[in-house]
């Protein structure tokens, strides 16, 4: 009989593993419910930074209004899962569409794609700081739109947002419930937990086998030097458009499973500051770095969570008073992290090994 | 009749705003080809600034005539040193980089100035003090108010006083010459770290005049008042065609007036369909519409090329 042989790395991978299966009932135990919601919303934001990894860390393109795209997917969602269309078009759909998640999030990373590349067209070929300055322009756009589009025709309900979004459900059964497995009890948010995380996982892969294929080595060359890239036979416009819709469609998945975890969007969720803050999280983390990019995901995703909890106890029991609030702290405190991260580790906490070699390379160069 | 030359009023005056703030940043981007994000927060600094020194003046018994002018000085000056002072620490050490670096960094100095200005000021809307008369005047209908009518004098004035700097003094021939070739100009004596330091504390210095102007004119403050407004003389740079001194104050009136006059006449044009409200959408689909077609701007070089 073969011999099972088991190397350093699967006993890393497995113990890896089992440790996320487990996440959200050890949160549950230790931390509470409410917990469990963030660390999902951390999953969410993971996909988030993963999709923009794949524009700013692969492709070079610096992409200021991510958070658009994943209000496309969201949105999406919103209108075609939820009684809302009742209300635009009462005649062609009395109790709204309500059509099913899986059928809905293809077509969100379609159209959220779409946009990418609709919005990429004229402005790839430019320099790379045009491109930021109009995605930007971009993403409050889409907000601004949103925030309009409830006149003449309810199409978005405003700054009011649509709720009674449907759940996701998989395989007939909706997530919002609570299920039970082998007599083991699953509330709402640890089944949201397992699809985000097989999502992720998903992503992941994704971006992995991206990395090391063809088109992934041709972004990185285009990130490196464009004109030599295209010297050697690369299509670096149509890559670049590939690369965005392609970060677009990632962030229009993350946008539908928003939707149907939160059951309500509104313009809200989408402010310039989200995408700051998707973007500080590849940038953080070490762009062009799957793992890099996790880490940065999920440090700035519980990192106000855990400001929020400590702050405000902290000044009460200091000042006797709230100095200053938790939001603005946590925002002064992104902000100074980005400049620092640039000056003293401009590959990040966990940076790429191609990244980290070429900025090496070019200390020594004069 | 009337209704279009108020807007033509309205957008001049809006536009020479965006003119002041787009030399900003199209000085910055002629001398170091790079955009300075955080301009748009600049801009608030002054007002915010301009607004305390105000306040603080009239409550100890100051003329306004005399209050004005001392707190747009204090205004220039705090807004010079944040200039010199972004410019040290946030694009200084990175002058070497890659392109995306600086403009990481000045996303950073941006949120920063931003929650820094809110935990000092607070969240809320500032009322800014009357003090000139804005008594309105008719010209065939359309009003315009003092403040209007000194904001459009004070900033034509500005620009041409610049303009003298740029081409006719020892400082400008050697920011002329930082901007053809850096390298070069260093080679000739030019102190190129000094002039860049000093055209950021210009550009700064117009900004603190521009935020003054804007609060002067809607008659309020807000923490959040640069965002917008630097996104919008951005464009206003790039349409004139970024990195000439001209095509920003061009591009800054004609940008004032396709706002106003878009977001009045949107409604007849729609059909009702889409009214005011959509007036920050078109200095957006102006600058998509500029990168498309003219990239270089309207009185620009081919920049392009310089990828």
């Amino acid at each position: 009989m073969k011999k099972l042989k088991f190397s350093k790395q699967h006993v890393l991978f497995s113990v890896l593993f089992v440790s996320v299966m487990l996440l959200p009932f050890a949160t549950d135990a230790l931390l509470g419910r409410g917990w469990v919601r963030i660390v999902d919303f951390a999953m969410l934001y993971i996909m988030l930074a993963l999709g923009l990894n794949i524009v700013v860390g692969y492709a070079g393109l610096l992409d200021l209004g991510y958070i658009a795209f994943f209000a496309v997917g969201a949105y999406c969602y919103a209108l075609t899962g939820s009684p809302h269309l009742a209300l635009a078009f009462p005649l062609l759909f009395p109790d709204g569409l309500h059509l099913s998640f899986w059928i809905v999030l293809p077509l969100a990373a379609l159209l959220a794609g779409g946009f990418g590349a609709l919005l990429g067209a004229p402005t790839l070929r430019l320099r790379g700081d045009y491109l930021a300055i109009v995605t930007l322009g971009f993403g409050e756009i889409i907000r601004i739109f949103m925030n309009n589009l409830n006149a003449p025709i309810n199409l978005t309900n405003g700054p009011q947002g649509i709720s009674r979004i449907d759940p996701v459900s998989v395989a007939g059964v909706a997530l919002n419930t609570t299920q039970q497995v082998f007599g083991i009890e699953l509330p709402s948010v640890h089944l949201y937990f397992y699809l985000f995380l097989s999502f992720t996982a998903l992503v992941v892969f994704v971006s992995r086998r991206l990395e090391k294929s063809r088109i992934g080595r041709a972004w990185m060359a285009i990130r490196e030097d464009e004109i030599a890239a295209s010297a050697m036979g690369i299509n670096t416009r149509n890559l670049k458009l590939l690369a965005f819709a392609m970060g677009a469609a990632f962030g229009g998945v993350s946008g539908t499973l928003f939707a149907g975890f939160q059951g309500f969007v509104s313009p809200e969720s989408f402010s310039l500051m989200e995408s700051v803050m998707v973007l500080c999280m590849v940038v953080l983390g070490g762009m062009g770095n799957i793992y890099g990019v996790i880490l940065g995901g999920l440090l700035l995703a519980l990192l106000p969570e855990v400001l929020r909890h400590s702050v405000v106890p902290l000044q009460q029991a200091l000042f006797g008073r709230i100095v200053i609030d938790p939001e603005s702290l946590r925002m002064l405190l992104f902000g100074t992290a980005l400049i620092a991260v640039m000056l003293y580790r401009p590959a990040g906490l966990w940076p790429s090994g191609v990244r980290r070699r070429e900025l090496e390379s070019d200390e020594v160069a004069p | 009749m009337e209704i279009f030359l108020q807007q033509i009023i309205n957008g001049l005056v809006q536009g020479s705003v965006y003119a002041l703030v787009a030399l900003g940043y199209t000085m910055v981007y002629g001398i170091l080809g790079l955009i300075n994000f955080a301009h748009g927060e600049v801009v608030m600094a002054g007002a915010m600034l301009a607004l305390s020194a105000l306040t603080a003046m009239i409550g100890w018994g100051a003329p306004p005539l005399l209050a004005l002018p001392v707190s747009l000085l204090f205004a220039m000056a705090g807004c010079m040193l944040l200039g010199f002072g972004i410019e040290r620490i946030a694009y200084r050490p990175l002058r070497h980089a890659p392109r995306l670096a600086p403009l990481i960094t000045a996303i950073g100095v941006s949120i920063v100035l931003q929650n820094l200005a809110m935990m000092i000021w607070g969240r809320e809307y500032h009322a800014f003090p009357q003090l000139i008369s804005n008594h309105p005047h008719q010209i065939y209908g359309a009003i315009i108010n003092d403040i209007q009518i000194i904001i459009v004098i004070m900033a034509l004035l500005i620009m041409a006083a610049l303009m003298g700097v740029v081409h006719r003094t020892r400082l400008g021939r050697s920011m002329r010459a930082v901007a053809e070739n850096q390298h070069a100009a260093q080679l000739m004596g030019v102190d190129v770290n000094r002039v860049i330091s000093i055209t950021f504390m210009l550009g700064s210095a117009l900004a603190a005049v521009a935020g003054l102007m804007v609060s002067a004119n809607y008659g309020i403050a807000h923490y959040y008042m640069g965002f917008l407004l630097g996104l919008k003389a951005f464009t206003a740079a790039v349409l004139g065609g970024i990195g000439n001194l001209r095509g920003a104050m061009l591009g800054g009136l004609l940008l004032g007036l396709i706002e106003s006059l878009g977001a009045g006449y949107i409604g007849d044009m729609t059909g009702g369909f889409m009214g005011s409200q959509y007036q920050d959408v078109f200095a957006f689909f102006v600058l998509i519409a500029v990168l498309v077609f003219r990239p270089s701007g309207l009185l620009g070089e081919r920049l392009a090329e310089r990828a």
